[in-house]
Formats: structure tokens, C-alpha cells, sequence
């Protein structure tokens, strides 16, 4: 259902729109990865980045620099550029941005948990937390027992606290119960994400059911592989990766991302769903006044950064032969 | 006339020996006068041969980038330009600078484990003297409750009284030992705080907080935040856990306190004396760190000169072809022919310094590239050529209107803001700015000041004219005075005092320069000085577009194209002399036989019927013929200028080609020159279509413009008379209506209001819309007769432009 956005949608969408275009061209482009895969330091790829968005960010750090300070940094970019956009942003369009953070919410909250569960410092599991999935009382989440508590204690006070309705049990927290409780509430969060976006209707809903949809199915085929009994019907009843072949090559979107993979290869199909993600989201800048070109551009810089946290490791470890095996090209 | 076409350069190759090549380039900078081409731009940053040391520069600036910070910090601000040259390298640099660094860092470093140690003992203090207070007054409480508890035996027998206290108070003794926690948290942060507390332990604590007035500097972050002081009571080992992870998770800080008195004192007393102790040594750190800032500061300036510098020589090494040998470097650029001599001699300079074997090697190339175009231009020059330049940059070697620019742009102007009261003004501000030259030119000036400073060449010429043409339309401030003699009219007889308009009869010669001062006021002022002002402008455009034209035929004759010349130079100069070059004719003749014939009447049946007799309208003998003529050449002129030029273009393309079709059969014998001689040749694809519409649109666009363009010329009179209006309505109704109250008070208001009126409007407002007009006329009127203006800038590699965001 296409409503007359064109009409009215650049009186409070027109500025970040703009912006978020003029950020998806500062990113990175396949010339920029030829060159950052020849780097043969990390400065040489400190060097390069200086030339982009990244510049000023990297500027400042001391020569001999570590894969962590480039992931950092590069990060802090995008957090400015994400904490920029919100401040700008109106209602629906600032309700859509706090939505895209919500993922790095339950990442983090996982994150915390796992880390409290095998007894690691707090500082330690905060500083390696997504900056965009911050919230005030995190820290507190080590105190948590249980579910029960978690929730009770903690995650009441954020937006996450809707999606943990489906998993309040008074089970002790252990690594299987977390796992479980993670993609219980991704489920519930891209659902409620997706009914957000119907809600909004146009070209954001059309577009983003589209996203979201890919993304649902592509956790769905990870949970498969990695042998947790949970997804769609007939996924659920597969074994083995070739199975879960077999039931996803009935679907032509799917079919060309197996295809790419020979028969028990997986370490190949998060890059394969990645390209796809990407091509995906690139296709969202496509189409004019809709928001999906936040949620894309954000994904896209998170790809971008993942890219350069390879390149820097593959550097590092002076494994140049394996740079290519995880860069996804964004352009 | 150096400005008029743009200096000759040519295309260098330079073969500058690897040993000689950072001295050379540094030369060349100093000198300033040679661009290099980049022959490496498809080559990434790292790849480039001195990548390594552009690293280094990248290091060392973000070490000066730290002790910037460092020192805006502590508030030391270098001095803006010492210009003594530290006599420093890039090594040495290098190494006192990483010096500097480590040393600047270790002070830090202490500063900030003294300083964390010394907040936490500041916390500590509060802590004890807040949870103190809350302890005395609760103990207070406590014995006052007692005593209550004790005087109240006789109300207990009471039916209403609760069981519960009864039991309390029979047993006093059993009650559970209650542990403490004591700390501070920020306040931002205390009610999430206390609200967590009562969820994980739910609510069986006891929280009392108590507000710090003054800012705490955070030990961990070294920010100061509001702070509260909180003390938890809570009872059994599960509960502390839990509350100390909820302290860690708010960053709240706990500090160890005794119920003791005694020990609370003898901490006390403990605490404040090692916070005076360490008050002193940070003192005597910071001091030791200011100092070192300040040895610091007195160099900055130096250093960061000399990084920019040696960054933009990298840049420039790196732009360079190395040799496979790697034993030189081969450099590619262009100069001017007349700095070849110049160029030569620092390079000579240079590989002797270095002791190089031997010398760089000066070739010049041949191109067909079209050079840059480079004006020398000075102080006074540069701000006129500046004003071509905004338009576009001229092509190599075209006549250049920014010489005839420096005397029509602010005559023009003058023309629209003729009045010599406000001309002494602005002159007496652009002298400011001119006699203080030396002085503004190395502040940093506003954005609006740094243009008008930038421009004061221009205002100055131009206040000069606005001087000169308002003489002629003598006005000062809209009043006119008898500089020149007396006015040349009087009365008749003595009724004719107050009147303004008749009876006035010429008593004296004319009035030898300017408009007569009697006109001022009168009835006929207005129509008298339109009708000048309007056959001015008339004059000056026609002028100045024949101007144009005739650079146009100078431009054809430089470039060796008789085509222009003979079908487009001609024609256009018959085109508009014989329609308004006709027309200035008889405006003079006019003016000299003081006739009273229409010239509207007669340019336009000119046109309407040219037969019919002229009549009355007739202003010289066999003026019917003469029209009937230049009205014909006007018609042959405009297809002279159609159609011959795209053929004869054709055929010259096709004479080219057949050229070169002949060329081959010699080609057999000299491969290598055959080559070299097609190279030279163009290989544009002749398209004729194209060429005739393009011809189409000039011929059209050259003949509605010559009557645009006139009509356009007519703004000089419109804002002329804008302007005056202006200005004499400020005096009338502004000055000379306060004056008429005979009241000090409104005289010094009018005065005021006029000040700020002349100042604001006319001074600024009006010489700000005259300069814009004055700009139009000269980059559509003038420049489009004949200004190619595709052309680009000459941008050489030069120290004295680098810009302050090439260092830090």
C-alpha cells in the first residue's frame, strides 16, 4: 500500500535522508578493499583509512596500533554517526532508529550473562559490549541469577522487556538456557520490529518486511546448523547441513546461496548469507522516502567494520593468503 | 603588457638524482614557481616510494596534534609565529620528539595515579564526614527514642498500643547485627541505584543517602560529577554480595567506615592529612609538567612549520616517477619559460650541496596539452584578477579583460555611486586598511573584514572614481557646491526667488566642469539628469562592447584564425556600430548641436518605415541615406555571420584530412616521425550539424544581445538615480526636518539616524548592490563578446600557500 510519501515525507525525513545517503557513500569500495588487502601492516591500513570517513577517528592513536583500536574506533564512527541521526530524528522515524539498536541490546545482555555465568570482571565484558546496545542499568545484569531475576531486576526498565515474556522461567542461567533465550527474544524482537514497520506502511514496510524477513530465515538456517531444534517445521526435523539443503533450495532466493557452497561446506555460508544480506540492503537505497535506508546503511557499516576487523586480523597474524575468504564487498 | 596574455610555460621533465631530490623539491618550494604533474595517481598511499616517511610525518604530527591538546589544557597558548628556524631535521625531530612524548607521558601518568589517589581520598573524606554526621544523629535519635521508650511505661498499658513494639521494647537485646556499606555514587544515577537495591534484595535494605554540594572529581574518570553519599544497612552475607556487584555496576565507589568514634577520628585526622601531602606533590608534578609544556610551547610554531613543509615535500617525492635503476627520480611539470633560467639555477644549487655526481637533468617537452595560465600579478593586480577569475579562469594565452578590469570596474561603479561625499569615506576606510597593510595582513581577520581587506585595492579605485563622477554629478551627500565658479544662470528680475522652475536665463559662461549646481532643487532636475545619466550609459556600454569585440579580433589575430576574424569580428562590429554605434552618434550630435529632434522617434522608424521623410526629427544632412545604408549592412551582417563560418570549417576539416591521407604514402620511410607527426593531429570527429546549430545559437545570441546588452547598460543610470534619490531623501527628511525643530535634542537624534542611515544604506547596502552590477555588466556584457575563460590555474608547488590544515 503506497501511500503519498513523496508528498510529505522530506518535511521530517528529508534532512536524514540526506545524511544516511551521504553516509552509505563514504562507504568503503572495492578499490579501498583491493588496497587495504594489500596493506602489509596494520599501519598501512591506518594509512589508507585516513584517507576516509575513518580519518579523523584513527587520526590520533600512537603508531604501533592493534586490531581492537581499529575495530574501536571504526565503531565509535558509526555510533557518532547513528547518535547523530537519532538526535535529528522525529517520531516514527526516532522510534525506528531505537528499534535497529534493540539486536545489540540482546547481544549485549548475552553477552553479559555468558560472561558473569563463567565468572569474568564486569568492566572487562562491558568494554567488549556493542557501544549501540547500551543501556543504563547493564552492569547490573551481572547480578542476576536466573531468568526470573533477570528480567525482574533488570531488563523491566528496557525495551527488551515486552520479548522476555515467552521465557521467564525460573530455570538457573546456563549456556543452553541463554542461547535459547537469545533467539527466543530475537524472535520476539523482528517480530515486533516487523509489525512496527507494517504499522508504518509505504515503502518502509514493504522494504523492511523484506529485510527482516531474510533475516529471520537466515537465523533460522543457523540455529538449524548449529544443532538447536528450533525453526521452521521442516528445518526442524533436518540432521545435517545437506538436509538443510535439500529443504532450502525449494525457495528460489536460497537456492542461488546454496548453490555457491559444495555439498558439507558451512564455514562458507555465514560469507554467502552475508553477500546476500548485503546486496539486499544495498538494493533498499534503491527506493526514496523510506527508512529502510537507516536500517540498511547501519547493517552495511557493521558489515563494513567486520570486513575491516578480518583485513586488520588476517594482517596481524600475517595470514594474507585467507584475506578474501570473509570480505564481503559492499559495492 | 604581462597581464594581458598569461605567461608562456612549457611542459619539464626534471631527472633529479635520488640524493639530491629532497633538497631539490625543497628549493622548488621556496622558489614556488614550477606544478608538478602527478605520475603516480593510480598507486595507493602505501605503495608509494616514500610512504614510509610520509608515516613518520603522520606520527609526528599527531605528537604535536597530543602536545596541542596537552597545552590548551593547561592553558598555555604558543606564540603565534616565532620565526626562528629551530635548525632542526626530520630526524632529529623525530627523536626529541618521541623524547618530549615519553616524558610528557610518564608526568601524565603520575599526575593521574597522584590525582586518582588524591580524589579518593577526597571521597574518602566525605564519606566519613557525611555518614559521620548520619551517625551521630541517628545515635542522637536513638538515646531520645530511649528516653521516650523509658518515660513512656504508663501510656503501654493501652489496648491500642501494638504487640509487636511491646515485644521490641521488652527485649531490646535480641535485635540481629546489621552490616554497613558506606560509598559515593553520582547522583544522575541514584535512583536507578536505590530502585535495583530494593528489586534484588526486596526492600529488606535500609538506604540513606546524603547530598554532596559541590562537584567530586570521579577517581576512575576524572570528570567532575555530582555526587551523593549513600550508607546501606543490610543484614546477612547473600545480601552483601549482591549489594557490592550493584555498587560495582553503578560505578559507585565504597569506602570502609567504623562505627567507632574514636576511629572514625583517628581516620579523620589520618585521611586529611595525606590529602594535604599529596595536594603538594601534584602541585609540584603540575608545575614540573607546565614547565616542560611551556619549553614545549616556545618551539611549537617551529616544528609545525617545519612538518608541513617536509609533509608537502613527501607528497611531491611521492607525485615522482622513480627510476627502475631507483638511482633517480623523473618529475614532470610545468613553468614558465621566463623562470626556466631561475629553476635551473636552485637545482644546480642543489645537487652541489648534496654532492651528487651528477646534475639534475632540465627537459623540456613537447605537448599538445594546453598549459595553465598564470598571471604574475601584485598586490594591487591580484584583487582585479581575482574578479576574471571568479568567472573563469582565462585560456592559455588569451587576452586578458582583468587589464582593462583595474580601470572600467571601478569607473562603473563610480558611475552608480557618484557622490563625492561618500566616496571621501570609503576612501578613508580603504586607507585605513592600506596604511595598516603590514600589520592586518598577519591577523586573522572575520570573514566579511578579510573580503573588504582582501578588496581594498578595488575600493580604494573604486572610491577614487565615485570622488571623480561625483564632482561631475556634483554631490556631496547629496548637496551640491560651487567648487567650480559660480553657477552660469541667475534671475531675471527679483519675483523669481522662490520659484525653481522658469524664469531663469543664462548669466554667465557654463558651468566649467560637472552639472551645473543650480539644477539641484529645481523642477526640471529630474528630467535633466535622466536624460544625461540614460545617454551616458548609452555611450559607456556601447564603448565598452566594442571594446570587447575589438579583443575579440586581437584573441583571432594572436590564435591564427582569419576566420574569426573576417566572419564573426567584422560582421559583429557592423552588426552593432550601425544600430547603436548609430545611436551614440546622434546622442553626440545631439549634445553638440543642442537639437531637439526624438531619438526614440528616430531609431525606431528606422526600423518602421526607413523611406519616410524624417522631418523635424532630421539632426544632420543626408542622415535618411545613411540610416537606409547601416540599416542594410545591419541586415547583411547578421547571415555574414550565420553561414559562412560552419562551411568554411567544414572545409578546412576536410583540406586537413585529405592532408593526411597523402601523409601515409611518405610514412614507409620515417615510422617515428609519421608517428610523432599524428600525435599532432587532431582526431576530433567533424560533426557539421553540430557546428552549424552552435553557430546558430552565437549568431542568435550575438543579435538579441546587442540590444539586451545596451538596454542592460541602462542599470548604470537606473541605480545612479537610485542612489541620489536616496541620499537626498536622507538629507531632506532626515537631517534637514531635525534641524528645522530648532531642539538640541531631535537635532542630535537626526544626526544620528542620518549617520546610520548614510552608513548602513548608502555606504554599505548601496555600494554593495553597485558592485554587483557593476560585476554583471563586466562578466555577461562585456567578457561574454569575446571571453573564452575555460582555461585552468597555474597552481605551483609553494611553501608560502600552505594552508594551516596541512600541519595540525
Amino acid at each position: 500500500m503506497y501511500g503519498f510519501e513523496a508528498l510529505s515525507f522530506n518535511i521530517h525525513g528529508g534532512y536524514l535522508e540526506a545524511i544516511v545517503r551521504g553516509h552509505r557513500s563514504g562507504l568503503l569500495t572495492t578499490a579501498d578493499y583491493n588496497n587495504l588487502c594489500q596493506c602489509e601492516t596494520l599501519d598501512d591500513i591506518k594509512m589508507h583509512l585516513s584517507a576516509t570517513e575513518y580519518g579523523p577517528y584513527l587520526q590520533n592513536e600512537p603508531s604501533p596500533l592493534h586490531t581492537t583500536t581499529i575495530v574501536e574506533k571504526c565503531t565509535l564512527k558509526l555510533v557518532d554517526d547513528y547518535k547523530h541521526m537519532l538526535c535529528q530524528a522525529t517520531e516514527p522515524l526516532s522510534t525506528f532508529l531505537e528499534y535497529i539498536t534493540y539486536g545489540h541490546m540482546i547481544d549485549n545482555v548475552v553477552l553479559i550473562v555468558t560472561g558473569t555465568l563463567h565468572e569474568r570482571d564486569v568492566q572487562e565484558l562491558l568494554e567488549k559490549c556493542h557501544p549501540l546496545g547500551m543501556f543504563d542499568s547493564i552492569a547490573t545484569l551481572a547480578v542476576a541469577q536466573n531468568m526470573r531475576e533477570l528480567y525482574r531486576l533488570v531488563l523491566v526498565d528496557t525495551p527488551l522487556a515486552p520479548y522476555f515474556s515467552e521465557c521467564i522461567t525460573s530455570e538457573d542461567l546456563d549456556d543452553m538456557n541463554i542461547e535459547i533465550m537469545r533467539n527466543t527474544l530475537y524472535k520476539a524482537y523482528l517480530e515486533d520490529f516487523y509489525r512496527f514497520c507494517q504499522k508504518l506502511g509505504g515503502a518502509t514496510a514493504e522494504i523492511m518486511s523484506d529485510l527482516l524477513a531474510f533475516e529471520a530465515d537466515r537465523r533460522a538456517v543457523n540455529i538449524t546448523i548449529n544443532s538447536y531444534p528450533y525453526g521452521h517445521e521442516e528445518l526442524a526435523v533436518c540432521e545435517d547441513i545437506d538436509q538443510v539443503r535439500a529443504v532450502m533450495e525449494k525457495y528460489p532466493p536460497y537456492q542461488s546461496i546454496f548453490a555457491k557452497l559444495s555439498y558439507g561446506e558451512s564455514q562458507m555460508l555465514d560469507k554467502a548469507f552475508y553477500e546476500e544480506e548485503v546486496k539486499r540492503h544495498c538494493l533498499a537505497f534503491e527506493q526514496q522516502f523510506h527508512y529502510a535506508v537507516f536500517f540498511a546503511y547501519m547493517r552495511l557499516r557493521e558489515q563494513e567494520i567486520r570486513n575491516l576487523m578480518w583485513i586488520s586480523e588476517c594482517v596481524a597474524q600475517n595470514q594474507k593468503s585467507r584475506v578474501h575468504d570473509s570480505v564481503v564487498f559492499i559495492f | 603588457m604581462d597581464l594581458l596574455r598569461s605567461e608562456p610555460m612549457q611542459l619539464v621533465q626534471l631527472i633529479i638524482p635520488i640524493e639530491a631530490a629532497h633538497r631539490s623539491i625543497s628549493y622548488l618550494g621556496d622558489l614556488g614557481l614550477f606544478q608538478f604533474k602527478d605520475l603516480n595517481e593510480n598507486k595507493s598511499p602505501f605503495q608509494q616510494t616514500y610512504a614510509s616517511q610520509v608515516k613518520r610525518c603522520g606520527e609526528m604530527t599527531r605528537t604535536l596534534r597530543l602536545f596541542k591538546e596537552q597545552m590548551m589544557k593547561a592553558g598555555i597558548s604558543p606564540p603565534t609565529r616565532s620565526t626562528k628556524d629551530s635548525g632542526l631535521d626530520l630526524e632529529k625531530l623525530e627523536v626529541k620528539l618521541k623524547e618530549l612524548e615519553a616524558e610528557l607521558l610518564e608526568i601524565n601518568a603520575n599526575n593521574e595515579k597522584l590525582q586518582h589517589t588524591y580524589n579518593e581520598l577526597v571521597e574518602y573524606k566525605l564519606v566519613l564526614e557525611k555518614v559521620g554526621e548520619f551517625f551521630s544523629s541517628a545515635q542522637n535519635n536513638a538515646v531520645a527514642r530511649q528516653r521516650e521508650l523509658e518515660v513512656q511505661p504508663i501510656v503501654e498499658t493501652s489496648i491500642d498500643s501494638p504487640l509487636l513494639m511491646e515485644q521490641d521494647a521488652t527485649c531490646p537485646i535480641k535485635h540481629i547485627k546489621l552490616g554497613f556499606i558506606s560509598g559515593l555514587v553520582s547522583r544522575e544515577k541514584s535512583i536507578p541505584f536505590e530502585r535495583i537495591l530494593f528489586r534484588a534484595t526486596r526492600g529488606n535494605v535500609f538506604l540513606k543517602q546524603a547530598i554532596v554540594d559541590h562537584h567530586v572529581q570521579d577517581p576512575l574518570s576524572g570528570d567532575k560529577v555530582h555526587k551523593n553519599v549513600f550508607v546501606i544497612f543490610y543484614s546477612g552475607e547473600r545480601v552483601k554480595s549482591k549489594i557490592i556487584k550493584i555498587c560495582d555496576a553503578f560505578g559507585a565507589n565504597r569506602y570502609p567506615f567504623s562505627d567507632e568514634l574514636g576511629k572514625q577520628f583517628q581516620m579523620m585526622t589520618e585521611v586529611s592529612g595525606r590529602i594535604a601531602e599529596l595536594k603538594t606533590t601534584i602541585d609540584a608534578g603540575l608545575l614540573h609538567r607546565s614547565t616542560l609544556l611551556q619549553k614545549i610551547g616556545y618551539q611549537f610554531e617551529s616544528w609545525n612549520l617545519l612538518l608541513k613543509k617536509e609533509k608537502s615535500i613527501y607528497r611531491i617525492l611521492n607525485m615522482l616517477n622513480i627510476n627502475v635503476t631507483k638511482k633517480c627520480l623523473l618529475a614532470e611539470g610545468w613553468c614558465p619559460i621566463s623562470a626556466a633560467r631561475q629553476i635551473q639555477k636552485v637545482l644546480l644549487q642543489a645537487t652541489m650541496e648534496c654532492n651528487s655526481q651528477v646534475g639534475t637533468i632540465f627537459q623540456v617537452l613537447q605537448t599538445k596539452e594546453l598549459p595553465p595560465t598564470y598571471f604574475y600579478t601584485n598586490n594591487f593586480t591580484c584583487s582585479f584578477q581575482e574578479i576574471v577569475d571568479a568567472y573563469g579562469i582565462a585560456k592559455y594565452q588569451e587576452a586578458n579583460p582583468g587589464v582593462y578590469t583595474i580601470i572600467t570596474f571601478p569607473f562603473l561603479f563610480a558611475v552608480m555611486f557618484g557622490d563625492w561625499g561618500h566616496g571621501i569615506c570609503l576612501l578613508l576606510v580603504t586607507l585605513y586598511f592600506i596604511i595598516n597593510e603590514k600589520k592586518i595582513s598577519s591577523q586573522k581577520l572575520g570573514d566579511i573584514l578579510e573580503m573588504v581587506f582582501g578588496g581594498r585595492y578595488i575600493i580604494m579605485m573604486m572610491a577614487l572614481f565615485s570622488i571623480y563622477t561625483g564632482l561631475i554629478y556634483n554631490e556631496f551627500f547629496s548637496i551640491p557646491f560651487e567648487l567650480f565658479g559660480p553657477t552660469a544662470y541667475g534671475c531675471r528680475d527679483p519675483s523669481c526667488r522662490d520659484s525653481t522652475t522658469i524664469g531663469l536665463i543664462k548669466v554667465r559662461d557654463t558651468y566649467p566642469f560637472g552639472v551645473d549646481p543650480k539644477w539641484h532643487g529645481t523642477r526640471s532636475e529630474l528630467p535633466f539628469l535622466n536624460s544625461l545619466k540614460m545617454k551616458m550609459s548609452i555611450l559607456l556600454g556601447v564603448s565598452q562592447m566594442n571594446l570587447g569585440i575589438i579583443l575579440s579580433y586581437y584573441n583571432a589575430k594572436y590564435f591564427g584564425n582569419n576566420i574569426n576574424i573576417w566572419h564573426q569580428f567584422v560582421p559583429q562590429m557592423i552588426f552593432l556600430n550601425s544600430l547603436f554605434g548609430y545611436l551614440s552618434l546622434l546622442i553626440i550630435v545631439k549634445w553638440c548641436t543642442g537639437s531637439q529632434a526624438d531619438l526614440y522617434h528616430v531609431m525606431i522608424y528606422m526600423f518602421l518605415s526607413p523611406t519616410d521623410d524624417l522631418g523635424e526629427n532630421q539632426l544632420f544632412v543626408g542622415q535618411k541615406f545613411f540610416q537606409v545604408t547601416l540599416l542594410l549592412l545591419a541586415l547583411i551582417a547578421v547571415p555574414w555571420m550565420l553561414l559562412p563560418k560552419p562551411f568554411l570549417l567544414k572545409k578546412q576539416h576536410e583540406e586537413r584530412h585529405k592532408g593526411q591521407s597523402y601523409s601515409l604514402l611518405y610514412s614507409g620511410e620515417d615510422p617515428l616521425e609519421s608517428e610523432s607527426h599524428s600525435i599532432h593531429l587532431d582526431h576530433k570527429e567533424f560533426e557539421f550539424s553540430e557546428i552549424f546549430v552552435h553557430q546558430l545559437i552565437h549568431t542568435i545570441e550575438f543579435v538579441l544581445g546587442a540590444v539586451s546588452n545596451t538596454a542592460s547598460y541602462l542599470r548604470l543610470w537606473a541605480l545612479s538615480l537610485a542612489h541620489s534619490e536616496l541620499s537626498s531623501v536622507f538629507y531632506d527628511k532626515v537631517l534637514l526636518l531635525a534641524w528645522g525643530y530648532n531642539n538640541t535634542i531631535v537635532l542630535i537624534v537626526g544626526i544620528i539616524v542620518f549617520i546610520c542611515a548614510t552608513v548602513g544604506v548608502l555606504l554599505v547596502m548601496e555600494s554593495l548592490s553597485a558592485f554587483l552590477h557593476a560585476l554583471r555588466l563586466h562578466w555577461v556584457e562585456f567578457q561574454n563578446k569575446f571571453y573564452e575563460g575555460d582555461g585552468y590555474k597555474f597552481s605551483p608547488f609553494s611553501f608560502t600557500s600552505l594552508t594551516d590544515e596541512d600541519g595540525i
